[in-house]
């Protein structure tokens, strides 16, 4: 059994590439279910996340950041692109090179009741990592996984019980139980509070930074809460419509964000201080649909500053400043 | 932010809800139990299925032998030879009809058990592939489980099991099938070949529903986001299917082969009551009440006496199969 790794000590090293991903899911229509229209629901993204780092992934709903995550991880097949996983090409994995893969990146999913089999006992969902993979004999994998539960804060005497006696926030720790117990190295955290109580959000992210450092593990978390991704990541990625807009360190974005769409999320944050006044940036209009975006700059329909370029030709992502990369003309 | 996590963790430890029942078995047990129905039919059935398994011990009576001039004895008459009882008196040619009634109740179960037996696993398998892989070949099994359908069945049912008993070679029964259904239902080869063979004719026509509930479960299971997870831990589709969509799905499929079992009893009868079943001397409920038909006027408690216990399990199968679905869906606060 591999033991918990400890923290390495420079955290720069790219653990995971995305280049140019792209997801387009067919809309499908009439009798013969041809092909009427393409969902844009990622269009072109490129990132990297760093060993050890906490990547935020912040959009409204709809905007493809589980598009992101689930391509990357090939739960949904990219349409182009490609990811690459510690000098490994994802995208190019097929069968036993796959699942070994799977062990190294893991999921934690939004609704934690539905990401567990109502008829299977907990013990059993965390322990189907290490069954699938067939690791150690069947007492060590049992072992293992009353250990990884005791990591998440529950009892020996949970394992034996099924998904519906817990709450909330215990079916979500097993989910991260479950995901921890292959030992992965990345794990996708798709929206792992926005289900649950305010009370029991902290609970959860905290449970995840303590297994962070014990593990040395790599996130990439998902989220539309922009207190909770600026409480846990390093560095976060603001996407909209199926692009990213701006992708810089989390101090760099919440104090100095560029894109007028981050600036405008920014100043929706709720500041918990009645005297505080500070200039609301409003956004007319809704979100465009990714069945049929706008040309040019995706945001420019709803964009304050936008200038006359802005809706005929789409800006390029580059690297405005040291570590701080936008989308927009206007920089 | 960072609280001592340790003694957090400690306090979470404890707030597990504590519930009585555990298993989902057991919740499915006790909501079955308030349904007083399905618990009297259980009953009935616990109680036909233990005679007719002890039948060999219970039946006075060989079930072939003829008593030259005794025909039509009335109920309860005492047989002078051996001063055993005639029960339910003889039929047309002699026989003791208490130890045919059991010894056909035997064969007539067995054969609903089995088709049931092999028309589920066939709907499992068909509609699990159809549903998982879909595309093309769910389009094509789908089409073909409608064509089967859109055909009637007792004609075909009669004209595929004429044409199996009249050809024994037709289609070849490993001889350990034949072994363990000889066993289970007390039948010399012959006569066994025959049963094997309306099991098969029976099963193989009535598939198609459970195929499609099955393909409907797995449909929406398909969806479902353990699925998803199971997939990301590196599992396979076989594994996915059987510890996570199979599972789930049992609830309909269950409730379906015990409204099945009610199904095979009659089409069984029906079957050996027209003359393509099981044939005489070997009783079946079917050719029983078939034999005695001619005499329904005159001596009408005959064609009865096998009438009733297929009324009585087809009832029972389906007050069960009732219970089944009441205790199994979840959204049914009982």
């Amino acid at each position: 059994m591999s033991k918990p790794v400890t923290r390495k000590e420079s955290p720069k090293r790219d653990l995971v590439i995305v280049k140019n991903l792209v997801k387009y899911f067919p809309v499908r229509a009439g009798l013969l279910q041809r092909v009427t229209a393409w969902v844009q629901a990622v269009d072109d993204i490129s990132f990297t996340i760093r060993e050890g780092e906490t990547f935020g992934l912040v959009g409204e709903s709809g905007c493809g950041k589980t598009t992101i995550g689930r391509t990357m991880l090939r739960l949904i097949e990219p349409t182009s692109g490609s990811v690459t996983f510690d000098g490994q090409e994802v995208f190019a994995l097929r069968g036993r090179e796959m699942k070994e893969m799977r062990r190294n990146m893991q999921v934690i999913f939004q609704d934690p009741y539905a990401s567990l089999d109502p008829r299977m006992p907990i013990g059993e969902s965390v322990m189907e990592g290490l069954n699938v993979h067939g690791i150690g004999t069947p007492r060590e994998r049992y072992e293992n996984m009353l250990e990884i539960l005791k990591k998440v804060g529950l009892e020996d005497y949970h394992a034996r019980r099924y998904p519906h006696e817990f709450s909330g926030g215990q079916r979500q720790r097993i989910g991260i139980a479950r995901a921890l117990a292959l030992f992965p190295k990345f794990i996708v955290c798709d929206e792992p509070v926005s289900a649950l109580d305010v009370s029991i959000q902290s609970q959860v992210l905290n449970i995840l930074k303590d297994l962070q450092s014990e593990f040395g593990l790599t996130y990439m978390f998902i989220a539309h809460n922009l207190s909770v991704v600026e409480h846990i990541s390093d560095r976060v990625g603001v996407m909209y419509v199926g692009k990213m807009v701006e992708l810089t360190g989390r101090e760099e974005l919440y104090e100095n964000p560029l894109h007028p769409y981050s600036k405008a999320l920014m100043s929706a944050i709720p500041i918990a201080d009645p005297t505080v006044k500070r200039e609301r940036t409003l956004l007319k209009g809704d979100v465009p649909s990714p069945l049929n975006p706008p040309k040019g700059c995706r945001f420019h329909p709803r964009c304050p500053v936008a200038i006359d370029k802005c809706s005929l030709e789409e800006p390029l992502f580059k690297e405005v400043k040291a570590d701080h990369w936008v989308a927009c003309w206007l920089q | 932010m960072a609280i001592n996590t340790k003694n957090q963790i400690a306090e979470l430890s404890g707030d597990a809800i504590t519930l009585e029942e555990r298993t989902p078995f057991q919740i499915v047990m006790r909501r079955f139990r308030r349904h007083k129905l399905a618990m009297a039919a259980l009953v009935v059935i616990s109680v036909i299925l233990i005679i007719t398994i002890l039948a060999p011990y219970i039946a006075p009576f060989d079930v072939q032998e003829i008593r030259v001039g005794d025909y039509f004895v009335p109920f309860g008459a005492v047989d002078e030879e051996t001063g055993r009882i005639h029960y339910l008196g003889t039929d047309n040619i002699g026989r003791d009809y208490f130890s045919r009634l059991i010894f056909a109740g035997r064969i007539s179960l067995a054969v609903a058990f089995l088709s049931v037996i092999i028309s589920e696993t066939i709907g499992i398998v068909v509609g699990s592939t159809s549903g998982f892989y879909g595309k093309w070949l769910d389009a094509v099994l789908m089409r073909f489980v409608e064509f089967m359908l859109t055909i009637p069945s007792l004609p075909l049912l009669l004209i595929i099991s004429s044409m199996l008993l009249a050809n024994e070679a037709l289609i070849p029964i490993p001889p350990v099938v034949l072994n363990v259904v000889g066993k289970i239902m007390l039948l010399g080869p012959r006569d066994t070949r025959s049963a094997v063979l309306i099991v098969l004719v029976l099963s193989g026509l009535g598939w198609m529903g459970s195929a499609q509930l099955m393909r409907g479960m797995i449909l929406s299971l398909r969806e479902q986001t353990f699925v998803e997870a199971s997939r990301s831990l590196g599992a396979s589709n076989i594994w996915i299917i059987l510890r996570h969509m199979i599972p789930n799905a049992m609830a309909p499929i269950i409730v379906s082969a015990s409204l099945g079992l009610a199904g095979y009893v009659v089409a069984e009868a029906a079957l050996a009551f027209l003359g393509f079943g099981i044939q005489d001397p070997v009783p079946t409920w079917g050719n029983m009440l078939s034999g005695t038909q001619t005499y329904m006027f005159d001596r009408p408690w005959l064609p009865l006496v096998p009438g009733l216990p297929i009324f009585i399990c087809s009832l029972s199968f389906n007050y069960i199969g009732d219970g089944l679905r009441d205790a199994l869906d979840p959204r049914l606060k009982l």
